[in-house]
């Protein structure tokens, strides 16, 4: 009790503890407590049980199809990514001319709102398959690569810079060490960056995983869905289910709740599973 | 210890004391708050707040919702202390969600003003919402390009204008003779695309589907009132489907986008197309004449602008008008205080009433209203509103009523969407886009 910055703890934490409280920990409680229940709007509820999750799944297939398409498109672009992302990287961080302006280039698509992108890139992708009396719409197929190049052009940015902090980070006496143990390109690249930027692996696949899952924005504005809910994600789906069906408020809270255990159970696994894999210098 | 709780309690207290005072000092006595649903009429409403402020001292908030958002809207601002005292609901349907927010109006001026009083919704003894505005949606033509295509010496049409087109079979000659000789008649194809990209699919999956399924239930429905029968109907048959497709397949047949390409336009493009003169009809109703006429160097005359019933060739439809009907009611919240729902029914009282408020709902909204406070004189000047007004003085024809506003739901219309796109590019058989609709309306209902 010495310490002043301690005596005034509360005071100092209380402005953030507040605004934690107020936006997130109280809607996250209510938004649990309505998957329970039948309402219009948030302050009319009436408690109904477990019907809401039953009805998530028994009701229609959408939401089932809907995690399907979400988990491939996940995988998909979680791989495709992070490979790009790490190479590109690897490229930027030699010498290479000009690697602050391309490092820029790269890294602005992050700087657009998804749904911009989403409207900008369904103009891309249909100019492109006009030609052959096609649009995006016609067929599930397009849909699911014009969201995955989508994600691609948005997060490969981002998340090259991250790499790149972790390959800059690597002391280069090491390189060099396993230069002069006779150490190739490739096993340099195997056994001493990619174990050296771990961290940064961990990072970046977390945040891939989490954003590839919770997409939306893009989804809307590139696809909203179409062709016939086919190209719809979870977080679509949540929406729709809330939003356009009357007496379904509270099956789209129970969605939601589950996909927010799906997405934690995922996110978790894979910290668990990287961290451990990170070493220390 | 003490110390500790002293500066935790002196904090909260803070808090506190900003966020009471700050709400002291907001508080006021009655307020009217519009949650308005047509973005097209935004500006004309802010206008018209401005004026009622000036004329009354009453101040009107208006917010506008973005289109297509509106429920999602009211359901987080009806939520709020500060929430709207006039909203509207889009019929039965609507009314059903929003039934707890409603009060009763059977004793106010407004519901005095409404010339047929079966329009209102009402439930037991009570009176909840009343329709402001009556639209009407047809076959919308470009006669300059009809009159040259009956000018040709070689047509196949034994007809010789556009309004002699009483049935499908004429309707599908003439189209079908007029996409043979396109060229000639310099357009890109006879109908505007058929719009399918999502959201801009409520011509065909909501307005076009209302006449199949108002003659079904034409013939089942138990009570008097079609869209009442609709309400009570736990299944549909979709009897009329082989009409439905076969005037979706006129359409997209002899439209001016590739049947692959539909699934990304929009209502915005097809009206463009149409006012640009790149096809000579279009399935619209009289609120898209603000968009023909703000398409930039449009060709269509005014005068050019006429309507056509849907003819689908179901039995008994000679005769047939238009759709005609409103998805537009004004309801009042329960929850409000007294003194705000009474300022809000004067306002929209004034509205409908004053010589102000007429001849902004006249002139500027382009509303045909259902009040008897407007005379024949008072209707708006534009060609698609004195086509409707025509239609609804005609009594040896019969008009169809809106009865999709007791389609189940948003999800129903969505799913009949999907499935015609689904249809149009070929990845559905039409029996399957039956199959749909019948199997989503049973799932909807239930």
């Amino acid at each position: 009790m010495r310490n002043p910055a301690k005596r005034y703890f509360f005071i100092f934490v209380l402005p953030t503890l507040l605004a934690f409280l107020i936006a997130f920990v109280i809607p996250f409680i209510l938004g649990f407590f309505l998957s329970f229940t039948e309402f219009t709007t948030v302050n009319d509820a009436t408690f109904v049980g477990f019907s809401n999750y039953i009805k998530a799944f028994s009701d229609d297939n959408s939401f089932l199809n809907a995690l399907w398409f979400t988990v491939s498109f996940a995988i998909t672009s979680v791989i495709s990514i992070n490979v790009i992302a790490f190479l590109l990287a690897l490229m930027l961080t030699r010498t290479v001319p000009a690697t602050k302006f391309f490092r820029t280039i790269f890294f602005m698509p992050n700087l657009i709102g998804g749904i911009v992108l989403g409207y900008i890139w369904q103009v891309i992708i249909n100019g492109v398959l006009y030609r052959f009396n096609y649009s995006i719409t016609s067929s599930a197929t397009f849909g699911f690569w014009g969201l995955v190049i989508l994600m691609n052009w948005q997060m490969i940015g981002y998340m090259m810079i991250i790499y790149i902090a972790g390959i800059q980070n690597i002391p280069t006496d090491i390189i060099e060490a396993s230069k002069v143990d006779g150490a190739g390109t490739f096993t340099t690249l195997r056994k001493v960056i990619i174990p050296s930027v771990m961290p940064s692996i961990t990072i970046c696949l977390f945040l891939t995983i989490t954003n590839s899952f919770k997409l939306f924005d893009s989804n809307l504005s590139l696809t909203a869905g179409a062709p016939g809910n086919k190209t719809q994600m979870v977080a679509l789906d949540i929406y729709n289910t809330f939003y356009s069906r009357t007496g379904f408020e509270g099956v789209g809270q129970a969605k939601a709740v589950i996909f927010f255990i799906i997405v934690a159970i995922i996110a978790l696994a894979q910290l668990k599973f990287t961290r451990g894999r990170e070493v220390e210098h | 210890m003490k110390r500790k709780l002293l500066s935790l309690l002196t904090a909260i207290f803070c808090v506190i004391s900003c966020f009471s005072l700050a709400s002291c000092g907001e508080k006021e006595k009655s307020q009217v708050y519009f949650l308005n649903f047509k973005p097209e009429s935004a500006s004309v409403y802010e206008k018209l707040a401005k004026e009622y402020e000036e004329e009354t001292g009453i101040k009107v908030k208006v917010v506008t919702a973005a289109a297509n958002n509106y429920e999602q809207t009211l359901k987080s601002e009806i939520a709020k202390n500060d929430a709207p005292t006039i909203f509207q609901v889009n019929g039965p349907i609507g009314y059903n969600s929003w039934k707890n927010y409603c009060l009763d109006i059977k004793d106010s001026r407004l519901y005095s003003f409404l010339s047929d009083k079966d329009l209102a919704i009402t439930e037991g003894d009570g009176v909840y919402a009343i329709p402001y505005v009556v639209e009407g949606y047809g076959i919308i033509y470009n006669d300059a390009i009809m009159k040259k295509y009956f000018a040709l010496p070689d047509k196949k049409s034994n007809l010789t204008d556009a309004k002699e087109i009483d049935s499908f079979e004429s309707l599908k000659t003439v189209v079908e003779d007029m996409t043979a000789k396109k060229e000639q008649l310099g357009i890109k194809g006879v109908f505007a695309s058929t719009s399918l990209s999502s959201g801009e699919d409520w011509r065909w999956q909501t307005h076009l589907l209302n006449v199949p399924l108002y003659y079904e239930i034409l013939e089942k429905g138990k009570k008097p009132d079609a869209t009442l029968s609709l309400l009570d109907a736990n299944e549909i048959e979709f009897k009329y489907a082989d009409k439905f497709s076969g005037i979706f397949d006129l359409y997209t047949n002899n439209s001016t986008t590739a049947k692959t390409l539909l699934g990304s336009k929009s209502v915005a493009d097809s009206m463009a197309e149409f006012a640009l003169g790149e096809a000579a009809m279009v399935q619209n109703g009289n609120w898209a004449w603000s968009q023909i006429a703000g398409v930039k160097g449009n060709t269509v005359k005014e005068s050019d602008i006429k309507m056509l019933p849907i003819y689908m060739g179901i039995e008994g439809e000679k005769g047939q008008g238009i759709c005609i009907g409103t998805e537009n009611y004004f309801a009042i919240n329960k929850n409000a205080d007294e003194a705000s729902q009474k300022a809000s029914l004067d306002f929209l009282e004034w509205l409908f009433s004053s010589k102000t408020g007429k001849k902004y709902v006249t002139e500027y909204l382009g509303f045909i209203t259902p009040f008897n406070t407007f005379t024949e004189s008072e209707l708006p000047n534009d060609p698609l509103a004195k086509e409707i007004a025509a239609y609804m003085n005609n009594d040896s024809i019969k008009n169809i009523p809106w009865a999709f506003s007791a389609f189940p739901s948003e999800n129903f219309k969505k799913d009949v969407g999907s499935a015609l796109l689904d249809y149009v590019q070929g990845a559905k058989k039409w029996d399957e886009v039956k199959k749909t609709v019948s199997d989503s309306w049973k799932r909807e209902r239930g």
